[in-house]
C-alpha cells in the first residue's frame, strides 16, 4: 500500500500574542508546529501500513525551516519526506496545485491521507481541491478508517449523521480529529529520523508561474468588549443580583 | 452573475439576500440553483426572497457525493456564466466548494462572514486564528466562490409578487465509483444551537455525565431550553451529541442569552459564540478566561450556583 500524507506546518495558536493597542495578532516569532489533525492523518496511515505493509510519504508545502517539522512526521513512522519549497504568499489554490503535482511525481499511491483542515486557518480547502486536481474520489469527515486490500470504508462524521462509505484506491480521505491518539515517537525513533530521506523540491520547478486567486490583504484584530461585571460576594446575594441584572436587560424571556 | 446554492432551503434564503445586495452594486442578476427534483414550489420561494432566476438542475441521484454533486455545479456555472458563487457551508457545501475550487481553478473563501465590493475588488472576511483576527481575503480572479454559515445574513422580505424566471435542465455529470453503504443517524434527540434564543452550556467543570441535568434543569426554566456545550464534552467525553457543541469546529451561535457554566474560555470556544447578546459565566476560578468574554459572571462553585440560580429565575418568572 502506498500511502501519502499531506501536513502543513503552522503557527501555533496557543503561543500567539495579541498586540494590545491594535488588537491584531502578532505572528513574528510564534513557534511552528504541524498542524495538529494532519498528525492524526499520520497516525493513521500508519495503522493502514501496520496492516497491509507499504511505503508512507509525506508532502509539505512550505519554507525550507518546514524540514525540521517532516522529522517529526518521520519519526512518528514515515518512511520518507518532500518538501516543496514555495514563497510564503501562496493561496489554497497553489498549495494544492503544487501537492497535487508532488503528488503526481511521487507517482504511487493509493490512500492520500489529510487532516480535515489546519487548525490555524480551518478552511479545509486542501484535500477536496487536491482531489478535484487528481480527479479521484474524495471522502472528508472521516472518524473511522478501514483498509482493504482493494477497497476503503470509512465513517464520515456530518454532524447529525454518520455516513458510511466504501470506495476503490486511489482515494483521498481527510480524517477528523476524534479518529485517533497520534503517536509519541520513541527518542529511538526522533533519532533514527535523521537517517530517512528528505527531498526538497522547488515549486518553480514542479508548476512554474502559479499566481495567487485570492491573497490577505489584512488581518484585522477581534474586539471583544464586554461589561465584564463579576459577582463575588456569598453566592445567594451573587445569585439574586445577576437575576435582576439579567431581567433589567431584558434577556431572561427568550 | 451571483449563483446561490445550497441543499438547505433556509440557508439559501439568507444567502439570497446577501446576493442580491453584491449584485445590485455591479448591475448583475442573481440565480438560485437548485440540484435534484424539479421543485417548482422552491423555485418560486427563491425568487420571492430576491432571486431573479433560478436554475433547475434535474438529476436522480439519490444523494450527496462531492464528485458527483461538483461536476453538476460546475456546468451550472458553465451555463449560467456565474462569477461570484456563493455555497451554503454545511459539511456538504464545504466539500462541494473546494473541489469546485480546484476543478475550476478558482479562489475560495470558507466560511464567509462579510463580503463587499472595495476599489471594483471583491473582498471576503473570515475568522482565522482560532478565532483571534479576521482574515480580510481579496479575490484576484473569476469565478469568485465563498461559502456562508447559517444565520450569518438575515433574509429578505418575502414578496410573493416577484416574477422571475425558472430554467430546468437535464444535466448528467460523472459517476463516483465510491458507494454510501450505511447511514446512521447521530442525533439522539432533536436540538439546533443555533437558532436558539437562550442557551446554558457546560464544559469541563462538570464531574460527572448526569451532572448534565444542573443545566438542562436552569435551560428549562428559562424560555430557550437548549443545552449547549464546549468541545471535551462531545468530542472528548461524548457526554452529548455533536449538535450541542459549540466552537470553532462545532456550531457558532447568536442566542440573546449564552450562560457559560463550568467552562473555562479557551479561544476556540469563545469564537463560537462570541456573537451572543449578553454573556453570563459561571466558574469557580475567578481567573478564568470566560470571564473576560462574560458581561456578567459568578464565581464559585457550579454546583451551588446553578441549583440557586434556578430557582432564583423560577421564583422572578413566576
Amino acid at each position: 500500500m502506498n500511502i501519502i500524507v499531506c501536513a502543513k506546518q503552522i503557527v501555533d495558536v496557543s503561543e500567539m500574542k495579541i498586540d494590545p493597542t491594535t488588537k491584531k495578532p502578532i505572528l513574528l516569532g510564534v513557534p511552528q508546529k504541524i498542524s495538529d489533525i494532519d498528525k492524526n492523518a499520520m497516525e493513521e496511515a500508519i495503522k493502514i501500513k501496520e496492516k497491509h505493509g507499504g511505503k508512507i510519504t509525506v508532502v509539505t508545502i512550505g519554507p525550507a525551516n518546514a524540514k525540521e517539522r517532516i522529522k517529526e512526521l518521520l519519526a512518528m513512522g514515515a518512511d520518507e519526506g518532500v518538501l516543496v519549497t514555495a514563497a510564503s504568499n501562496i493561496d489554497y489554490y497553489i498549495t494544492a496545485t503544487l501537492l497535487a503535482e508532488a503528488i503526481k511525481k511521487i507517482g504511487k499511491y493509493d490512500i492520500i491521507l489529510c487532516g480535515e483542515a489546519s487548525v490555524d486557518l480551518f478552511s479545509g480547502q486542501i484535500g477536496p481541491r487536491v482531489a478535484g486536481l487528481l480527479d479521484i474520489p474524495q471522502i472528508t469527515y472521516a472518524q473511522t478508517v478501514t483498509a482493504e486490500k482493494d477497497k476503503v470504508t470509512a465513517e464520515r462524521n456530518m454532524g447529525d449523521k454518520a455516513v458510511t462509505i466504501e470506495a476503490k484506491y486511489p482515494v483521498l480521505i481527510t480524517v477528523t480529529k476524534e479518529i485517533n491518539q497520534p503517536r509519541l515517537p520513541s527518542l529511538m525513533q526522533i533519532l533514527g529520523a535523521g537517517n530517512k530521506p528528505v527531498n526538497e523540491w522547488a515549486a518553480d520547478l514542479l508548476s512554474s508561474g502559479l499566481k495567487p486567486l485570492i491573497e490577505t490583504v489584512d488581518l484585522k484584530g477581534v474586539s471583544m468588549e464586554r461589561k465584564n461585571i463579576i459577582y463575588k460576594d456569598d453566592i445567594d446575594e451573587s445569585v439574586n443580583k445577576l437575576v435582576d441584572s439579567l431581567a433589567k436587560e431584558g434577556v431572561l424571556r427568550g | 452573475m451571483v449563483l446561490v446554492y445550497s441543499d438547505n432551503k433556509n440557508l439559501t434564503i439568507e444567502m439570497l439576500s446577501k446576493a442580491v445586495e453584491i449584485a445590485k452594486q455591479n448591475k448583475k442578476k442573481v440565480t438560485a440553483a437548485i440540484i435534484g427534483k424539479p421543485d417548482e414550489k422552491l423555485a418560486k420561494e427563491y425568487i420571492s426572497y430576491g432571486s431573479d432566476k433560478v436554475f433547475i438542475a434535474e438529476t436522480n441521484l439519490e444523494s450527496f457525493k462531492a464528485e458527483e454533486y461538483t461536476d453538476i455545479l460546475a456546468k451550472i456555472v458553465k451555463e449560467t456564466g456565474a462569477e461570484t458563487i456563493l455555497i451554503g457551508s454545511n459539511k456538504n457545501g464545504k466539500e462541494l466548494s473546494a473541489r469546485l475550487g480546484g476543478k475550476l481553478k478558482a479562489g475560495c473563501v470558507v466560511d464567509s462572514n462579510n463580503i463587499y465590493f472595495k476599489n471594483n475588488k471583491l473582498l471576503a472576511e473570515r475568522v482565522v486564528y482560532s478565532g483571534n483576527a479576521i482574515a480580510v481575503e481579496q479575490f484576484n480572479s473569476k469565478p469568485a466562490i465563498i461559502t456562508i454559515p447559517p444565520k450569518v445574513f438575515n433574509p429578505l422580505k418575502k414578496d410573493d409578487s416577484r416574477k422571475g424566471e425558472v430554467i430546468k435542465k437535464k444535466i448528467d455529470g460523472e459517476k463516483s465509483t465510491s458507494k454510501i453503504l450505511k447511514v446512521q443517524e447521530m442525533k439522539t434527540e432533536s436540538v439546533n444551537v443555533e437558532d436558539a434564543k437562550i442557551i446554558v452550556s457546560c464544559g469541563r467543570g462538570f464531574k460527572n455525565k448526569d451532572d448534565i441535568k444542573l443545566v438542562k434543569e436552569l435551560a428549562d426554566v428559562l424560555k430557550g431550553k437548549t443545552v449547549g456545550c464546549s468541545r471535551p464534552i462531545a468530542a472528548d467525553l461524548k457526554w452529548l451529541p455533536e449538535n450541542h457543541w459549540i466552537g470553532l469546529s462545532g456550531h457558532k451561535v447568536k442566542p440573546k442569552l449564552y450562560i457559560a457554566a463550568g467552562i473555562s474560555g479557551q479561544i476556540q470556544h469563545i469564537a463560537g459564540m462570541r456573537d451572543s447578546g449578553i454573556i453570563v459565566a459561571i466558574n469557580k476560578d475567578p481567573d478564568s478566561l470566560i470571564f473576560k468574554s462574560a458581561d456578567y459572571g459568578i464565581v464559585g462553585d457550579l454546583y451551588k450556583v446553578l441549583p440557586k440560580l434556578t430557582d432564583a429565575i423560577k421564583t422572578k418568572m413566576g
